[in-house]
């Protein structure tokens, strides 16, 4: 275990020693301020809409609503963001050869993999700790219930660290770390779009089929978290999703010490 | 303290490490000398544990590489062929950090880096980044990684490879300054590397070891003629027919012919001190004789010998010019054609 946390650390500050973080960082805030902002107008121009309009009807519940849809756009700033996070963990160590250090060290496989694995988790703890910068406002003008929130928080987490998972993976294949961060974005969004595509050539007929292509989507699985139900299904789906990404990354390294 | 027992690498259909056996004793530093391609760094990942090998095993300090590998790697400091280096680091944080990786306690790591630094002799740059140090403070660096953990055992992949004669002499030094407090393996393509720091060298070509001893005791071995130099004042043509004249002269080769005098190696049967005979022969004929010396066969004439194919009868090995010359490069084609002067 001491080695697991010796790699986590080491990682952890090369994503603050490389321009990274800063990175990732900006680009997640500044974005997810602009859509809060946009979401925000959106809704009040709608309710005062429905105002002049006369009609009645329940008033929609203006934070909830807004929070709601500043997390689904935090899913589609994730998948950008997220192959920045592993792209570099494997194919970086494969490039400089410091592979063969961490191999022929006691530290071994599964414990670089874990410790690597636990640092992109905690970088993506950070970032969705600062994201809540950007929902305080809704707690300063407004009492919305917190406690879907963190339901959605929740969620996200699960979702980023199936994606990390699979990044992680993609990372051991290549030594080139521009080949990992494009391979990642492209898996996820298949990922991401496999039940568009299900929509699309399957028409909204019900089968098997198409409900396990409904199943596979990373992104099904989250809209229960984001309207603050949390089910233990959705949980399983996306710890057996990281759980598989970390299993394919070990049996990719361990092949690549055969192969040499 | 190692014993390599009948271990083989197959990558896909290429056997790169070819049944080798071989056995190093505590304190050797033992040199592994082959041709690009030879197989050393293939042999070298599978006895640190990097590399699983595809038949037979190793043991270092008692402990199988296979079945007991986390023993193995707490034993070993390895310096792979690229230093295995984070650019992003201090050096002194990169120490840090490997001597973590390698279970040094934390109350020993400090007083183990302070050393390691010292023997390596990178203070003055213990808190520069990495990345920004020269190819031969990088090797150091890699060097002062591999001593971390005080490991029974040292395997060096090519320590000397890349850097200039100045760093060359200085890791030689350090690595002979190691050999009192570790068994060494050290792998190279240059011949007088393991002259200088090897106590014992195994010479591998194609995979398999082609020959293992002493240097001194490789060149005796391998020795097949006593050779003779002379430098003679003289007409040439006529010098080498009447030096090849003689009783017991196997052959003659002369060189820089067109000086007005001339060099020459006189191959003389094995046991034989012709010394006498060649110089009343030539101050018989009137000539002068300005140098006669014997010349013993050099560890570079063995290797040569013995990682290209076949040396035609009689004919002499190209003369060593000394310094860093490599030993050819046999790499995947028939090594018949290695000889050249590269
Ligand atoms: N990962 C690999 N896959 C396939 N062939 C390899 C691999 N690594 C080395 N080889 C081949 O194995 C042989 C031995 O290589 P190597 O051990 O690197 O030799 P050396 O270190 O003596 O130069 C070479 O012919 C090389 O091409
Ligand atoms: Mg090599």
């Amino acid at each position: 275990m001491q080695y697991v946390l010796a790699i986590w650390q080491r990682e952890i500050k090369s994503y603050f020693v490389s321009p990274i973080a800063y990175v990732v960082l900006t680009i997640f805030l500044v974005l997810a301020g602009l859509f809060f902002y946009g979401n925000l107008t959106e809704v009040v121009q709608f309710t005062m809409m429905q105002a002049q309009l006369g009609q009645g009807g329940q008033p929609i519940d203006v934070p909830a609503y807004v929070a709601q849809s500043l997390f689904k756009t935090f899913t589609v700033i994730l998948l950008f963001l997220i192959p920045m996070l592993t792209m570099g963990l494997f194919a970086e160590e494969k490039k400089r050869g410091t592979i063969e250090l961490l191999l022929t060290t006691p530290v071994g496989t599964s414990q670089a993999l874990l410790g690597k694995y636990l640092a992109s988790l905690t970088f993506l703890l950070i970032l969705l700790v600062a994201s809540m910068v950007t929902v305080s406002p809704l707690f300063v003008f407004g009492q919305p219930d917190w406690k879907p929130m963190l339901a959605g928080y929740l969620g996200l987490f699960l979702y980023g660290a199936a994606l990390l998972a699979l990044g992680l993976f993609i990372s051991t294949l290549t030594e080139n770390q521009i080949v990992a961060v494009i391979v990642t974005f492209g898996a996820s969004l298949v990922l991401w779009l496999v039940n568009v595509f299900g929509t699309v050539f399957g028409g909204s007929s019900s089968g098997p089929a198409r409900e396990v292509v409904d199943y596979l989507s990373v992104i099904n699985h989250l809209d229960d978290f984001l309207k603050g139900v949390i089910d233990t299904s959705h949980i399983i789906y996306y710890v057996t999703f990281s759980f598989v990404g970390l299993f394919l990354a070990y049996r990719s390294l361990e092949s690549m010490r055969w192969k040499g | 303290m190692i014993e390599v027992d009948h271990l083989s690498k197959v990558y896909g259909e290429r056997r790169a490490v070819d049944d080798i056996s071989f056995t190093v004793g505590k304190g050797e530093v033992l040199g592994f000398l082959g041709p690009n391609g030879a197989g050393k760094t293939t042999t070298m990942r599978m006895l640190t544990c990097y590399m699983p090998a595809t038949e037979g095993t190793a043991r270092i300090a008692g402990y199988d590489i296979f079945e007991q590998s986390v023993e193995v790697r707490k034993r070993i400091g390895y310096l792979p062929e690229n230093p295995p280096l984070y650019p992003d680091m201090t050096v002194d944080g990169y120490l840090n950090f490997v001597a973590r990786i390698k279970g040094t306690p934390s109350s020993r790591r400090g007083g183990q880096v302070g050393d390691a630094i010292e023997k390596c002799d990178l203070g003055e740059v213990r808190n520069r980044i990495i990345g920004r140090l020269s190819k031969g403070y990088r090797q150091r660096v890699g060097l002062a990684q591999a001593l971390l953990n005080n490991p029974e055992v040292l395997i060096l992949d090519e320590p000397t490879i890349g850097l200039d004669p100045k760093q060359i002499h200085e890791v030689r030094t350090l690595i002979k300054s190691l050999a009192s407090a570790h068994t060494i393996i050290l792998s190279t393509h240059i011949l007088p590397e393991v002259s200088m720091t090897c106590t014992r060298v195994v010479i591998i070509k194609k995979g398999k070891v082609v020959a293992m001893d002493t240097p001194e005791g490789l060149a005796s071995q391998m020795k097949r003629a006593e050779r003779v130099s002379l430098t003679v004042a003289g007409p040439v043509d006529a010098v080498r027919a009447k030096l090849s004249g003689i009783d017991g002269v196997l052959g003659v080769q002369a060189e820089d012919a067109d000086v007005p005098y001339s060099n020459y190696i006189v191959e003389c049967k094995l046991g034989t001190d012709l010394r006498r005979v060649l110089s009343a022969a030539v101050v018989g004929e009137g000539w002068g004789l300005l140098d006669i010396r014997l010349v013993s066969m050099s560890l570079e004439d063995v290797f040569i010998d013995l990682i290209t194919n076949e040396r035609e009868e009689g004919a002499t090995a190209p003369a060593a010019e000394g310094g860093t010359h490599g030993g050819g490069d046999a790499g995947d084609a028939g090594a018949g054609e290695a000889k050249g002067e590269e």
